[in-house]
């Protein structure tokens, strides 16, 4: 019995590990769960479409014309000299997904707004192929009602951007954002790793899919895992940080997203430039979100409780300075005891 | 009282004792570092202070292991035993000779010998730290390790805050531990015998 009393603090802190670890698994399992839907929620546009009902939206009756066939996989067609039904397979970059779509920012449009009305007469005319696509500025360009989103400075960064170097026109803001998909993020989405996710797939359409980096050039995409090999816990810095935020150069801090594509060379690859006070990550979606958590749910909830949490940078101003001053009181502690310990 | 000497830190403690010393210092000067890193004075550079802290923090644990076995398997584990009755006022008894008794020359409430090695004062943190503090900081640097591990919310937070909170609370006051136990440990026959005691092994009465 006395031998059992000897051991006991090693079995309480042994079971205690032991209880911590099972509620800890059973949470992780939970989140893990949840992760995995929020990244599918983020690559949706690339799953087949669920059957819904668009009739609410202002122009689904004259936008189903076009996505009738636009819409899926295959479209059919009579033929007009055999009088017969015949069916064919729409090229997958001719496709619409409706739900992403009517999710986007332009779901409001109607398909004509942007292309030639001739497209309403099937077959196409051969010539509609050399239509013009219009850029973001073409329509958001000087325009007060879009003027929090700085589009000039997003075109003026762009400009310097190693994919307009490089590629000058042949890379146009449709390369990362598919007006037929585009939603806006950052600024809506409350989970902080949506957002990241749904950035960097963006970046991921060209950089891990060999056949879209090959539209602008003959080159093979390098392996991001590879080249990312130096990165200590390479997963977790994917999944919480855009990439974005090492390769590329804040001109202008009104815009939310930098544009100034870095080349490689330039990227962000030392540690303090994020873990620090000044990172470089505080400058843009944390930055945001930090501002935003602040006026929306007050200070406290905005320093305590925020799910962008970057070791070195994230410092509390307040529990520095109380555990400075605790550190101060034990020294003048000892120092006393030691004076008066001496002088007796 | 007669003055005697008394075999009381074996070999296995005097080497673990030492390990742990050197482990904990190294984590603390890294730990600091990366907590207040700056590119423009880095007191080691951040990537080197992630790589160091790791490895001492592997070795710390393994350290630890021989401190659990090793007071599960010999008798050194029965000075770690709490005895809570009547704890508190035992517990104040040596807090009133830290502050006065020890200044007017009173003999020490509870002296050190073969069947008490510390006092109630030194028995509570120190079962507080090694029990409690260290495993706390064991199991958060390897979440932190493999912080993929983590669940990204836990409760009402992010689960990499929480844990990067709870490993850095333990780790300062294991850090103000060591600052008083170093104080502390000149308080015997002289200001250097405990200090020779944790080389030789023999505690010196006083």
């Amino acid at each position: 019995m006395v031998k059992k009393l000897n051991y006991r603090p090693a079995w309480v802190i042994f079971i205690l590990i032991l209880f911590a670890g099972i509620v800890f698994i059973l949470s992780y399992s939970a989140n893990s769960k949840a992760d995995r839907t929020e990244a599918a929620i983020a690559l949706k546009e690339n799953k087949p479409e669920q059957k819904k009902d668009y009739s609410e939206h202002k122009h689904a009756t004259e936008n189903e014309n076009c996505l009738k066939c636009h819409g899926q996989s295959k479209y059919s067609y009579e033929n007009s000299e055999s009088k017969k039904k015949n069916t064919k397979k729409m090229y997958t970059e001719l496709i619409i997904n409706r739900e992403v779509f009517y999710e986007s920012n332009h779901r409001e449009f109607k398909c004509i707004d942007c292309h030639s009305e001739d497209y309403q007469t099937f077959p196409h005319q051969g010539n509609l192929r050399m239509e013009a696509k219009p850029n973001c500025l073409d329509c958001h360009g000087g325009d007060e009602k879009y003027a929090k989103f700085h589009f000039e400075n997003i075109e003026k960064e762009f400009q310097e951007s190693a994919h307009s170097e490089k590629h000058s026109e042949d890379f146009t803001c449709w390369m990362c954002h598919n007006p037929h998909a585009y939603k806006i993020n950052a600024r809506s989405n409350e989970n902080i790793k949506k957002t990241i996710a749904y950035d960097n797939a963006i970046c991921l359409n060209c950089h891990g899919n060999l056949s879209n980096y090959q539209l602008l050039t003959d080159k093979a995409n390098p392996n991001l895992l590879t080249k990312h090999d130096w990165l200590p816990n390479q997963k977790l810095h994917f999944l919480s940080v855009r990439c974005v935020e090492c390769h590329t150069k804040k001109i202008n801090d009104s815009t939310l997203v930098a544009h100034k594509i870095l080349p490689k060379k330039e990227a962000v690859r030392n540690c303090d430039q994020c873990h620090s006070t000044n990172s470089v990550l505080l400058a843009s979606l944390y930055k945001y979100k930090i501002k935003e958590v602040r006026s929306t749910k007050g200070f406290f909830k905005g320093v305590i409780v925020n799910d962008s949490y970057v070791i070195g940078a994230n410092r509390n101003y307040y529990l520095n300075v109380l555990s400075l001053i605790i550190v101060g009181f034990v020294i003048l502690g000892i120092i006393i005891h030691a004076v008066i310990r001496t002088l007796n | 009282m007669t003055e005697e000497k008394i075999y009381l830190y074996p070999v296995w403690v005097r080497l673990w004792h030492l390990f742990n010393a050197i482990l904990c210092l190294t984590l603390i000067i890294t730990g600091i570092s990366m907590q207040f890193s700056n590119p423009k004075f880095p007191l080691i550079a951040f990537n080197v202070s992630v790589s160091i802290h790791n490895i001492v923090g592997i070795l710390l644990c393994l350290n630890y292991l021989i401190f659990f076995l090793g007071n599960l398997g010999t008798r050194n584990g029965r000075y770690y035993k709490l005895i809570f009755p009547g704890l508190f006022s035992r517990l104040m008894a040596q807090f009133r000779y830290y502050t006065r008794g020890l200044f007017k020359g009173e003999p020490a409430p509870y002296p050190i010998n073969s069947e008490r090695k510390f006092n109630p004062l030194q028995q509570l943190t120190y079962v507080g730290s090694m029990y409690i503090l260290v495993p706390v900081i064991m199991v958060t640097g390897w979440a932190l390790m493999y912080p993929e591990v983590i669940p990204s919310r836990f409760l009402w937070t992010s689960g990499l805050h929480l844990t990067d909170l709870f490993h850095i609370l333990a780790a300062f006051m294991v850090s103000l531990f060591m600052f008083i136990h170093v104080y502390f440990c000149t308080i015997g026959k002289t200001p250097f015998s405990n200090f020779k005691g944790m080389i030789n092994g023999y505690h010196e009465t006083h």
